[in-house]
């Protein structure tokens, strides 16, 4: 069993108001992902969860039990830290061995476990040093072994990649979500990195200044964003935004371009709107019937793909293209835009409007 | 004067002008340096080397007129002086000296524990008017001993702690934790507080978390803020001459103070009962210097 569930959660340093009512459900052995921007009270309700940090409303349920008054010890909850916070004058068997050492367990048992899991990750050379002599990648497979050494009801984990290069951080994705399918647990995990939260999430849950926008599956949070700013924040290249009106079957934008009106779209007439279009939504090779015309302002070669820089009046919308594109600045282009793929957004609220209509 | 580019913007090997010119930026400032070093060394170092001196020459040669600075005759009976009594059994000058130790150890080893606790709560904790308080900690420290010692005075005796070593002991106690306070809480700030977040959740009290994981890591700041608050209670002078009044609890301060005056001044054992008090502190302080220095510099720096 391994139920967190989050309530309501508030918390102010100060005049910053952290965290702003947060609650979340994670079910037992999900990989939940805290996904936001930095600043957005992630680490707050991690530790929040945790015991970590005192709370000035709301609740932690752990396994149905109210939790939130307990000390961390006693809710029995692993945590990996951002900093990993390896002891620094103890050894790395020493740092696999605390959480064993502080539920008592016999020396020939903490070896066996200490023993299990640096061979899992592959640390069984390391368990003699200090973690001053340790490399980036070996700290956190460490502090990762100090997570995991014993079976807690659920493992947090704050932005434990971060710290890492590009390729270590690739392989440490993959090595984590086989470790959390071979163990069944149930992880809370934080970042910033929508990269992470798209590939590793079964839920993500994407915060902004101390307040959850949207809980889903990745798919659904990408393919379904529950306002602009969802839209904007998860995506690469990040999605375009056109500010335009609904009227009669057509969207006119506010430079003078129409488009067709999708038909889910429920805009009332004269209803200022925002249009999302991703870039792999768009082209500039293809023909369709729905087109935006703009000229070219930019191309950005990514070997893969090329993002091509389309200037519509005087936004800027991204498109994606074959890597063999080109074309000189100023040309003038046909945009061909998937409208069953677009967004609209109500542009005072920021809410969606593709919802209700799909 | 009009230089011409090719002369200013030399290619060619430089023409020969001479050894570079002596100013005060050369080898001129050093000579100046050295001599003003060796100035001050001798007026710093004089005072000690005369009390070395002093308490190893013989009584006539501590009176001889012109003074005597290499050629006397060498003795130990000053020291001998400062330990052994006449006839037998302790001299009172020992007797302080023991005082010394107890007072000092004992107030610095309850300031240390009295602080370190304190230091690290502030710290670690969200206290109400936590810079108020710290404020407040330290401002007991703005008033000079002196401004203070009657009313002390008056209370001690009131309440029985006049010419008592627990009377010393607290005041000095006093006058250290705020001191320990406000030098031990920049060790604490140093030492991330995430080493304890992360033993709490392996399954320690905070209390243990404290004890096995910042504590060890606090040591170097402890040795150093101890050594200051030891140096502090070994050389008080103030407390100690009004506060007590027998041998049996006066400090070395004051004891030998009091060796000054009277009919003649055994200048002697004065300066041999001096060397004896510095000495403790200054070994001390050599055999801690490495937690001194890196303990001073890492306290000093806020991130």
């Amino acid at each position: 069993m391994g139920t967190v569930a989050a309530q309501g959660l508030r918390k102010s340093f100060g005049k910053v108001q952290a965290l702003d009512g947060v609650t979340l459900d994670v079910p037992d052995g999900s990989f939940f992902v805290v996904l936001g921007p930095s600043g957005a009270g992630k680490t707050t309700t991690l530790r929040a969860i945790a015991g970590l940090e005192k709370l000035d409303a709301g609740t932690v349920h752990l396994d149905g039990r109210d939790a939130t008054g307990d000390a961390p010890a006693a809710r029995d909850l692993a945590m990996v830290f951002q900093s990993y916070a390896l002891y620094p004058r103890h050894t790395v068997y020493e740092n696999i061995a605390s959480p064993l050492r502080a539920r008592r367990c016999s020396s020939s048992e903490i070896a066996a476990a200490v023993q299990k899991m640096s061979s899992l990750l592959h640390i069984e050379r390391l368990l003699q040093r200090r973690p001053a002599q340790l490399s980036g990648g070996e700290m956190q497979r460490v502090a990762l072994a100090r997570a995991l050494v014993r079976s807690p009801r659920a493992f947090l984990m704050d932005e434990p990649l971060t710290n890492l290069d590009l390729k270590l951080r690739v392989e440490m994705r993959t090595e984590l979500t086989r470790i959390h399918r071979s163990l069944g647990a149930t992880f809370v995990y934080v970042t910033n990195d929508q990269v992470e939260a798209l590939s590793m999430a079964d839920q993500v849950a994407v915060l902004k200044e101390g307040k959850v926008q949207q809980v889903g599956t990745p798919t659904e949070v990408y393919e379904r964003p529950a306002n602009q700013w969802v839209a904007g924040f998860v995506g690469s290249p990040p999605i375009s935004l056109l500010t335009c009106r609904a009227e009669g079957d057509r969207l006119v934008g506010a430079d003078g371009w129409t488009l067709p009106r999708p038909r889910w779209a429920t805009a009332e007439d004269g209803q200022a709107l925002l249009l999302g279009l991703r870039a792999e939504d768009l082209s500039v090779e293809q023909r369709g019937d729905a087109s935006l015309s703009g000229e070219l302002y930019g191309l950005e070669p990514l070997g893969d793909r090329t993002v091509v820089d389309v200037r519509v009046g005087t936004e800027i919308v991204k498109v994606k293209a074959r890597p063999t594109v080109s074309g000189t600045p100023g040309e003038r282009l046909s945009v061909t835009v998937d409208l069953d793929r677009a967004h609209l957004f109500d542009a005072g609220s920021g809410l969606s409007l593709s919802e209700a209509g799909r | 004067m009009a230089v011409s580019v090719d002369e200013a913007v030399s290619t060619g090997p430089a023409p020969d002008h001479g050894p570079p010119a002596r100013r005060l930026g050369g080898r001129g400032r050093s000579v100046v340096e050295i001599a003003l070093l060796t100035v001050l060394a001798v007026v710093m170092l004089f005072p000690v080397l005369w009390m070395l001196e002093t308490s190893i020459k013989e009584n006539r040669d501590v009176y001889a007129i012109p003074a005597k600075f290499f050629d006397f005759a060498v003795t130990l009976q000053h020291y001998k002086d400062v330990f052994v009594a006449q006839g037998d059994g302790r001299t009172p000058v020992s007797v302080n000296f023991l005082n010394s130790v107890v007072v000092a150890g004992a107030s610095t080893v309850l300031a240390t524990v009295l602080g370190v606790p304190a230091a690290w709560a502030y710290s670690r904790f969200a206290v109400k008017a936590k810079k108020d308080q710290l404020f407040f900690i330290l401002s007991t420290r703005f008033m000079p001993p002196v401004v203070v010692v009657i009313p002390i005075f008056l209370m001690y005796r009131q309440i029985g702690l006049y010419d008592n070593k627990l009377g010393l002991i607290l005041i000095y106690t006093a006058f250290n934790v705020p001191f320990t306070i406000w030098m031990m809480k920049g060790f604490v700030d140093e030492v991330p507080a995430e080493y304890e977040d992360a033993a709490m959740l392996d399954g320690y009290t905070r209390l243990q978390a404290f004890w096995r994981y910042t504590l060890p890591l606090l040591v170097p700041g402890i040795a150093a803020t101890a050594v200051f608050a030891l140096i502090f209670s070994w050389n008080e002078f103030v407390f100690a001459t009004f506060l007590t009044s027998s041998d049996s609890v006066r400090t070395a301060p004051p004891a030998i103070a009091g060796l000054i005056g009277g009919t003649t001044t055994d200048w002697g054992l004065v300066a041999a009962a001096s060397v004896v008090f510095a000495l403790p502190v200054l070994v001390f302080a050599y055999l801690v210097r490495k937690h001194l220095i890196a303990g001073v510099t890492l306290g000093a720096v806020r991130r």
